[in-house]
């Protein structure tokens, strides 16, 4: 029972981490981009796409797909797709100085869009004979275990019955946070989020980490949407099914206090919490609901608490939000 | 010459749209010596040193380095010419260590914080610092987060070192130290370029003087060879005869009395130690004191801006002879016992004035409660825009110009204006002249000796002594928060001050540092 | 030599941005609707692609799917009104969020603020149905705005005493919004998931026109924003609290109580949005209900430069949009997301455009390179 519900948090949480660890990096650089809901359902029908794509291409048999190429074109269009979203974030809040809160939310409005729209339109759009986007073969590729998963009782059914999606979830919130703390350029990202102006007259070229960390910070928010589309929906794409993790994945930047490693704790943590309510079945539809809340209102104690403390390492990055501008001083 | 100038510039000009910084400026620093570029607020002297080191472009001129044309686009062109600025303000990360600050945007092969504190270490060592590498910023005092920035560019192995107004922070016991430091980094071959105001400072420290005036270049000159008055004639230009009015007011009664408060800032430090004076209607109280030294909060103590820890400020009210204690109360309810209190503030575009609201709007920063019911009333505040555009000369289309569109010294017109027109009992003003062209300075003094005369109790807190000692009526001198004298302007010197200003300030630091001084 | 000079001169950028001292309002005008034009021309060609028609045609069928046809002389009043009613919600929200922004305080919680109310309102619908008509709409209206005036109290308080983060601190205050309504709606829908429309405590209808009450009190409130904002003595509070904190120490303005009352203004009038949304529109609550409207209301604010007639026609261009790419999606059988797309790329064109209104591009040439 305890090791079922462990291991049904764990895939909850995986989307989160992505989405937060992405987040994470951008913010770092001093952008709050509100826009990461948005771009992980870009990252998500991205990989969609290609998937749907390749498997019409193969006649939809299994046997004619290529391992690596079902695994590989799915990967490459989330990414591309996320990038390019982290681009347009990045163009109009860096160079063109947009505000960062409304370029954000429309970014995520966008996304949101560009998610539902080809999700409910793909298979009009290329004039396929599949009414509905279920992407079985590649989904299976993607929920691959690893061995042994299940011939080790609990440690398996917690520990090695995940797809690899989940565990590169968190080798890279590991390396983001080992960069952003023991390499010379995660002092200079830092130091871009904490004082701009200061970076720049260290010689860092501002613009170029807030493009950079922008866009690396789409691209790993992207694959918590392809993660969850391919390996915790089977495959199954369906509208406005990823929800609020987006949201959930910003609450967890406040509630991991910036720090990725933080952030492996919180993810599952919060994956926990939102898996509680399946456990609680007795309770009814209406107190689920309730405890739904609890991530949310974790966050908000979390957020509260530090700001009363206001020990310094625990604030956001000082500059988050403001745009920069050399000559404006 | 056998010493090949370290750095060379030849005429440079800049342009910040229609105002010129920088015209024609040349200028030469060799190796092994001190240079100082001497100028008035405004002269020019911070943005030509930005040009060095990369923070602006020239619009024309030239730059060598070694006798070589160097093209500085970005600091880290400076960096790669070996030149390091020290800004006026600290360009520190906050909540990073020393270490972290000094190697920031370094490439230097692979990252290792340990041995880069055993470098920094070592620099400290070498030329006597005393900083704790693993100290993070936002604990530091002033001083230590200078050292930071001038150890960080030593790190970098800088040889052109540029010290923005270094001295307009420290303690005078800090400036010894710093000045040790330089006479060592100057023996070891560096160059080292000081921005300052201060003449004293100049003739200690420099080999040779550099002096600018309004953008443009005046001359060089050899420290031995010259003298602080010939040195103050080509900074302003003449001999300064300031010809400052200073009528004999009657009835010259107490107004406020201020009894032994103390306050302490954010990190509590105490900013204000036993401070008591009396301020007398009819009558021009200065403030002298170096930068920082609690001038501000002494008047935002009195505004009502500050909260004290101890101690009253008592306010005699001229109609009722009544006494009212001001120090308990927020400026709200100063202004609704009747005190007329009118406090010009030194950030005027921060603080006095809101930039983005045009002139109606800032008057009525001050009335805007004034009426009954829940709307503004516009009609008197854009009246008494008028009126101060029109008395005062306010360079500007109308009164509905926002005031950040106005040059300085219209802006402190559109503030004093404001500040008088509440016809106070009580003016405070800080700084009013500071970065003013000189007419506009004349204007405000009159202003302020009319209002003398009119029997206003006026504060006036300045930073040029000269100006002081020709329009005041008494001077209190503070430092590091006390109260170091109080001198008749009549009959004080300038040397008499400046002594106030530094010396008690010294003896209240040897008693915080014990028997550790001998030198 | 020279040459090595004049290459090393090329270092420096030939692209220089700088600050404009100020332009002027038409020239303001004239960048945003430009970059509004070159929305739609893209806007025109993504749609063109996607359904083959061509641009024309395209925008044809949206205006067609909001007023009717238009041309054809067969104006639809049930579709204006719709149009309308939309524009008036969208734009309620926009007024909410407008006076906190003004102040500088991120109030990204209208959604939550908005819902709150409107789950208020309905919980008086379903239950109080024994009050006369009038005091159950009275009832009504005072719950629900103080509902949204609370949601907005509790991030005000926050960041008043202890300066917490607004923006994090809304945007979390949506989802306990969310989730204590799902909770209401399953609690009462018994498990199903929707409630049905009840037909108690509904904003009447006036003059046969079943949506002019709820455009007519947007339309006032309106009026009342843009003279509250300019004209009242709490208006210019909140702009020398937004402009500059100190300033407003110096004069003696309590910072924290402006905040404060700012907030539950804000957040009252997100309130009176829900009530419009349940008690006036669709007579039921689900978590749906505001929509996301809440956060397009930001951006409508925003847009519209804080002035509260430039939004309602920010507010009216948004719902054009939304409205005419959801009938060409509709039309070619496509997903009715695309309303979102086409919306999004005219906000983003937008938001990027503030840009040549605020610095101006320079190029550079160097005296250096001529000579060379």
């Amino acid at each position: 029972m305890i090791s079922a519900f462990i291991r049904t948090a764990i895939p909850l949480g995986v989307p989160l981490l992505y989405g937060s660890t992405g987040e994470i990096i951008t913010e770092k650089s001093g952008h709050l981009n509100l826009g990461i809901p948005g771009i992980m359902y870009v990252g998500s029908i991205g990989g969609v796409i290609g998937a749907f794509l390749y498997e019409n291409a193969c006649g939809n048999v299994l046997e004619n797909m290529n391992p690596f190429l079902t695994i590989f074109i799915p990967l490459i269009c989330s990414l591309l797709g996320s990038i390019l979203m982290g681009l347009i974030y990045s163009f109009l809040t860096v160079t063109l100085r947009a505000n960062q809160n409304v370029t954000g939310l429309a970014l995520t409005t966008f996304g949101i869009g560009i998610g539902n729209f080809f999700g409910g339109s793909l298979s009009k759009l290329v004039n396929s004979d599949m009414p509905n986007i279920i992407l079985t073969k590649t989904s299976s590729l993607y929920r691959t275990s690893l061995p042994f998963a299940d011939k080790l009782g609990w440690f398996g059914e917690i520990f090695l019955s995940h797809d690899f999606l989940t565990y590169f979830s968190v080798i890279v919130a590991l390396v983001a946070a080992f960069v952003l703390n023991r390499t010379r350029v995660g002092l200079n990202l830092r130091a871009v989020g904490e004082n701009p102006a200061t970076a720049d007259a260290a010689g860092i070229n501002v613009t170029r980490y807030k493009y950079i960390s922008t866009c690396i910070g789409s691209a790993i928010a992207g694959l918590g949407g392809l993660q969850y589309v391919m390996a915790y929906a089977n495959g199954v794409w369906s509208n406005n099914a990823f929800g609020d993790r987006g949201w959930m994945a910003i609450a967890l930047v406040i509630f991991a206090l910036w720090k990725p490693n933080m952030a492996i704790l919180g993810s599952f943590l919060f994956g926990a919490l939102c898996n509680v309510n399946n456990y609680l079945t007795g309770l009814g539809t209406a107190t689920q609901e309730l405890f739904k809340m609890l991530p949310y209102v974790v966050t908000l104690v979390v957020l509260i608490i530090t700001s009363m403390r206001k020990k310094r390492e625990h604030q956001p990055p000082q500059s988050l939000g403001l745009p920069y501008f050399r000559e404006e001083r | 010459m056998s010493t090949q100038a370290a750095i060379e510039l030849k005429n440079i000009c800049k342009r910040f749209g229609p105002v010129v910084a920088n015209n024609n400026v040349c200028l030469t620093a060799n190796r092994g010596e001190i240079l100082s570029i001497l100028g008035e607020n405004g002269s020019g002297k911070t943005t030509l040193m930005n040009m060095i080191s990369g923070i602006y472009f020239p619009d024309e001129g030239q730059i060598f380095i070694n006798g070589e044309e160097a093209v500085i686009a970005s600091p880290k062109d400076a960096f790669d010419y070996k030149i390091g600025m020290i800004h006026q303000h600290f360009k520190l990360v906050d909540v990073f260590t020393a270490t972290e600050n000094i190697v920031l945007g370094l490439d230097e092969g692979k990252y290792n914080l340990k041995e880069a504190e055993k470098k920094v270490q070592e620099i400290c060592d070498l030329y006597g610092f005393e900083l704790d590498p693993k100290k993070k910023i936002y604990t530091m005092s002033v001083s230590e987060k200078q050292t930071v920035e001038i150890v960080k560019v030593l790190y970098r192995g800088a040889d052109i070192l540029i010290l923005d107004e270094p001295t307009a922070v420290l303690t005078p016991i800090e400036i010894r130290k710093l000045f040790a430091v330089l006479k060592k980094m100057r023996e070891d071959g560096k160059v080292i370029i000081i921005i300052t105001h201060k003449l004293n400072e100049v003739m200690e420290i420099s080999d040779r003087v550099s002096v600018l005036r309004k953008g443009e270049y005046i001359g060089t000159v050899n420290t031995s060879e010259t003298s602080e008055s010939e040195l103050t004639e080509m900074m302003v230009g003449k001999k300064i005869d300031l010809n400052i009015e200073r009528t004999q007011s009657e009835n010259v009664t107490p107004r406020l009395e201020v009894h032994h408060i103390n306050c302490s800032n954010r990190e509590g430090l105490k900013v204000l130690d036993d401070v008591s004076f009396v301020a007398n209607a009819g009558e021009i109280l200065g403030i002298a004191g170096i930068a920082g030294s609690g001038q501000r909060e002494l008047l935002e103590s009195i505004a009502g801006l500050q909260k004290l820890d101890s101690g009253a400020v008592l306010y005699r009210n001229p109609k009722t002879g009544k006494m009212d204690n001001l120090a308990t109360k927020t400026p709200l309810q100063i202004r609704e016992l009747g005190v007329r209190l009118s406090f010009v503030p030194e950030d005027r575009l921060g603080m006095g004035l809101v930039g983005n609201m045009d002139i109606v709007d800032n008057m009525m920063l001050r009335s805007y409660t004034k009426g009954k019911g829940l709307f503004l009333e516009r009609k008197a505040p854009r009246d008494l825009a008028e009126h101060i555009i029109d008395d005062l000369e306010v360079v500007t289309p109308d009164a509905n110009t926002p005031v950040r569109r106005l040059s300085g010294g219209n802006v402190q017109k559109v503030l004093v204006g404001r500040e008088i027109a509440a016809s106070p009992t009580v003016l405070m003003a800080a700084y009013p002249v500071r970065g003013l062209d000189i007419n506009s300075s004349y204007m405000i003094y009159n202003l302020l000796n009319q209002q003398k005369e009119r029997g206003v109790a006026v504060i006036f807190v300045g930073e040029d002594l000269d100006v002081l000692l020709a329009l005041c009526d008494r001077i209190l001198v503070i430092g590091s928060g006390r109260i170091t004298g109080l001198v008749d302007a009549r009959t004080a010197t300038k040397e008499e001050i400046g002594l106030l200003m530094t010396k008690t300030e010294a003896m209240a630091q040897s008693d915080d540092e014990g028997g550790e001084q001998n030198g | 030599m020279a040459d090595k000079t004049a290459q090393k001169v090329h270092r420096e950028p030939w692209l220089h941005i700088a600050k404009r001292s100020e332009i002027p309002g038409w020239q303001a005008w004239l960048i945003r609707l430009a970059a509004i034009l070159i929305a739609f021309v893209l806007v025109g060609i993504i749609s063109s692609l996607l359904t083959g028609e061509g641009i024309g045609e395209v925008y044809g069928i949206m205006i067609r799917g909001v007023f009717g046809r238009l041309f054809e002389g067969q104006f639809s009043a049930k579709m204006m009104w719709r149009f309308l009613q939309s524009t008036a919600i969208l734009l309620c929200l926009s007024l909410a969020v407008t006076p906190a922004f003004k102040m500088k305080f991120w109030n990204c919680g209208a959604e939550g603020q908005a819902l709150i109310g409107g789950l208020v309102a309905m919980i008086c619908m379903m239950n109080l149905s024994g009050l006369p008509y009038w005091l159950l709409l009275v009832v009504i209206v005072v719950t629900s705005t103080l509902a949204g005036a609370v949601w907005g109290l509790i991030p005000a308080l926050f960041k008043a005493q202890y300066g917490t983060n607004e923006t994090l601190f809304t945007l979390m205050m949506n989802y306990v919004a969310t989730q204590i309504t799902a909770y209401y709606v399953y609690l009462v829908g018994k498990g199903s998931g929707t409630i049905n429309p009840v037909d108690t405590g509904n904003l009447p209808v006036l003059f046969g026109a079943p949506y002019l009450l709820n455009i007519l009190i947007v339309a006032i409130l309106t009026v009342a924003l843009f003279i509250y904002l300019k004209n009242s003595k709490q208006g210019y509070e909140i702009t020398v609290v937004g402009e500059s904190q100190n300033t407003a120490r110096y004069i003696g303005i309590n910072v924290k109580k402006v905040i404060i009352r700012t907030m539950m203004i804000s957040g009252a009038l997100c309130g009176v949005a829900g009530m419009l949304l349940v008690a006036g529109t669709n007579h039921s609550v689900n978590t749906n209900t505001v929509g996301g409207q809440g956060f397009t209301a930001i951006m409508v604010s925003w847009l519209g430069q804080f002035n509260a007639f430039i939004m309602a026609g920010m507010a009216a261009l948004i719902v054009f949009l939304k409205s005419g790419a959801a009938k060409v999606a509709d039309t070619f059988f496509l997903n009715s997301s695309y309303a979102d797309i086409v919306s999004g790329i005219v906000i983003l064109f937008l938001v990027g455009c503030e840009f040549f209104i605020r610095y101006t591009v320079k190029i550079r040439r160097n005296k250096k390179e001529e000579t060379v």
